[in-house]
């Protein structure tokens, strides 16, 4: 590892046009960006993925399968977003039934205590690396019933470890998720040694 | 298929059961209320939907509804046959609210009964399924009564 | 030679299996515990709850005018039906008698709405099922409806359009023609949702002879709307008990009539909604020509306390009667505000009609009720 780090293209902040098809990054840079993360993963110390971090993460972004998980109002949108006319899968995020095979959690509605626990549970059968989008007022802050209901969990940060993207609106429109899903996407391809914390 | 009015209905109960039904309640009160003691709401209701001039087979609504100093359980039942309606109240103490169900005289009340025991509090006597229904098994309290304080917190988190 | 295995080495096992609250095909957030034996289920029990949000506590400390957007919130799939529903009932509490021309235009949106409503259950229904094109298509419509509401209140979901006293806004210029065109456009697509599903043999077999309700039955557990109507019963709130303008329109009421299976199956309670979007394309076009000109909104005072009273009123919503009790003593608050609604009743009688049915006939037995959980948790 004498080399050093493998210099970093400068990530503009504008996703829509820097973001290189993986065919124009060199094969040989990857190859052996990838057998230095072999190396490193029985030890310890900081992993230096440099220009590979670049790949997976323009993978990750253009795949985000999104849990489908609806439980109030801003479900409907989300069903309508998913179908005809908004089409989410134009930004690679398909609906799944299954919190085993979802990337991200967008959380379409009102959780209620009752609801609480199933939703920390849901979130915990996710595999790594997770995002969660906190999409409509509810799960914001409680929205119209932040107030005067006695049941309902005054947003979702207060039960999930992390909410990475807030969409507000009640419910918000369909545009207004594609741009949450656009700016978890520009989030995505800031993340550094595939997520991993620096020791 | 005959129409009666809320009146008529009344003097019916009335030549049935005879001071067992208390009063009806009209002014400013749409449908109208027959107002019968708890104890025999199960027999009135059986009544009203066997008697053929009245057939009230379609159990609308039950709501319990809290005065403050006593409780109050609505019926509302219509006639699909003859397409007339009307309200039966019962009224219950506010220490001790507790009815005969009336599930055995329309199924439909199984729910209704069990909606208003977990909002209200209200205990329907020999109900088929007594529990709650909208809220956790370990809710404290029954959040549609007046004097219903908020809790801080359920299972750790905050309300 | 072996032995023959004993009765007791055979025994079976029942099982408890959670579907929900989390799960696809459960619209929502029920759950369901079921027993089963192998793929029979024994029982299924609802469980609700998993969205009650107190609305009926909101009621009751919020003003009468300021539960409207709540009534949204409770069946939003058909948001106006419902906005509608409580401005009557409040209507009905303190004797306001509203502009002829804001009656029309409720019928209006609530029969939009109604459209737009079955159009989501018979697409879900159907994905359910396992169809996932009819989904698109009815999205696809509803969208259509979704931009003409867009149009008079400027929300896709929950509207907040009716008042109490009339309605927040007149129609817009041009609104009445583009209504005509959608009709015009979706009358004849629903011939062609037929031809694309309702007769299919996998669809068919799967949903006739399944979940049975006798009328009688219906009536007795308290069901309401189409799946009454599936039973053969001509139970229709806008023709039995009228309110609004609806006794000056021309429609039928739909019922089931053992299409392909038996009286009151799941095929009978599909085509009933189906059909139904037919008799409100017919009733949205009778509005559109006979609507009157005039102001949409009564004289209402700002602070507004009805009448110290009670009073029961009853709508027609797509999913059965939405009711609303309302005690009012006098002041700005409900006293009491209970809601009864269609679906809830729905998921009373579900317990007994799934007894002995197949785990993959649960997902046709929710989906032919097209229960909507704000509806049953409130
Ligand atoms: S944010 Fe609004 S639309 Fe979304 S679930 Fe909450 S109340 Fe419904």
């Amino acid at each position: 590892m004498s080399q050093g780090p493998a210099k970093r293209k400068p990530i503009k902040s504008n996703i829509f046009d820097v973001v290189p098809a993986p065919a124009e990054i060199p094969q040989n840079v990857l190859q052996k960006n990838f057998e230095r993360v072999r190396a490193c993963k029985g030890g310890e110390g900081i992993i230096e993925v440099g220009i590979a971090d670049l790949f997976i993460n323009w993978c990750r972004k253009n795949s985000l399968w999104y849990l489908y998980y609806a439980t109030a109002c801003c479900g409907i949108e989300l069903m309508q977003g998913g179908a005809s006319k908004y089409d989410f899968d134009r930004f690679g995020a398909v609906f799944r039934a299954t919190p085993r095979q979802a990337d991200m959690l967008m959380t379409a509605g009102t959780i209620t205590h009752k609801m609480a626990e199933r939703v920390q549970r849901i979130y915990a059968q996710m595999p790594e690396p997770k995002y969660v989008i906190a999409i409509g007022a509810c799960t914001i802050t409680g929205g119209p019933f932040y107030k005067d209901s006695y049941s309902v969990v005054k947003g979702v940060d207060l039960i999930l470890p992390k909410v990475d993207v807030y969409v507000p609106g009640c419910p918000p429109r369909p545009e207004a998720w594609i741009e949450g899903i656009r700016n978890l996407q520009n989030l995505i391809m800031k993340t550094k040694n595939y997520g991993l914390k620096k020791a | 298929m005959k129409t009666l009015s809320a009146q008529e209905i009344f003097e019916k109960l009335k030549g049935k059961f005879g001071d067992g039904v208390v009063s009806l309640q009209t002014e400013s009160v749409n449908p109208p209320f027959a107002v019968v003691p708890p104890g025999s709401i199960q027999e009135v209701c059986r009544f009203l939907k066997e008697d053929p001039d009245l057939l009230f087979d379609y159990l609308v609504c039950i709501s319990g509804v809290d005065h403050k100093d006593k409780f109050a359980v609505a019926y509302h039942v219509y006639s699909t046959e003859h397409r007339h309606r009307i309200g039966v109240k019962a009224m219950l103490p506010h220490d001790n609210p507790v009815i005969p169900t009336v599930d055995v005289v329309w199924k439909a009340a199984i729910y209704l009964e069990r909606e208003t025991y977990d909002l209200m509090g209200i205990v329907f006597e020999g109900s088929c399924d007594p529990n709650r229904i909208l809220l956790p098994d370990d809710w404290e309290g029954h959040p549609l009564r007046k004097d219903y304080i908020y809790p801080e917190q359920y299972h750790g988190i905050k309300i | 030679m072996t032995e023959p295995i004993s009765k007791e080495a055979l025994r079976t096992d029942e099982w408890t299996i959670n579907m929900g609250p989390h799960h696809p095909s459960t619209h929502g957030v029920l759950r369901l515990e079921l027993t089963t034996d192998g793929e029979i289920v024994s029982k299924a029990r609802p469980s609700l709850g998993y969205l009650h949000r107190g609305l009926e506590k909101i009621g009751e400390r919020v003003a009468w005018a300021q539960f409207m957007p709540f009534t949204d919130r409770l069946d939003y799939l058909a948001g106006m039906n419902c906005n509608c529903a409580y401005a009557w009932a409040v209507e009905k509490l303190a004797g306001i008698e509203i502009p002829e021309r804001a009656e029309w235009i409720r019928v209006l949106v609530c029969e939009l709405n109604r459209i737009s409503s079955h159009l989501v259950a018979w697409g879900s229904f159907c994905a359910d099922m396992g169809a996932f094109t009819p989904l698109l298509y009815g999205i696809r419509e509803r969208e259509w409806v979704n931009d003409l509401f867009e149009m008079v209140c400027g929300q896709r979901l929950t509207y907040n359009y009716a008042r109490i006293g009339g309605v927040s806004h007149d129609l817009p210029p041009g609104f009445l023609e583009k209504t005509k065109e959608f009709c015009d456009y979706f009358e004849p697509l629903i011939d062609e949702y037929n031809r694309l599903i309702t007769y299919n043999k996998i669809l068919v077999h799967r949903l006739k002879n399944i979940g049975v309700i006798s009328a009688r039955d219906a009536i007795e557990w308290g069901l309401s709307g189409p799946n009454l109507r599936g039973s053969g019963f001509a139970y229709d709130i806008r023709r039995a008990e009228p309110y609004s303008v609806y006794p000056k329109l021309d429609f039928n009421v739909v019922v089931g009539h053992a299409d392909r299976g038996t009286l009151g199956d799941c095929f009978d309670r599909y085509l009933v909604r189906i059909d139904e979007m037919r008799e409100s394309v017919k009733i949205v076009r009778q509005v559109i020509d006979r609507i009157p000109d005039g102001p949409v909104m009564a004289k209402v005072p700002r602070v507004f306390k009805p009448p110290a009273g009670e009073c029961y009123f009853r709508a027609e919503s797509p999913r059965g009667e939405t009711g609303f009790y309302l005690i009012s003593d006098g002041g700005t608050n409900a006293y009491r505000l209970k809601i009864r609604t269609g679906s809830y009743m729905a998921m009373n009688i579900f317990e007994k009609i799934s007894k002995g049915v197949m785990i993959s006939d649960i997902v046709a037995l929710i989906g032919s009720f097209d229960i909507i959980l704000p509806e049953t948790d409130r």
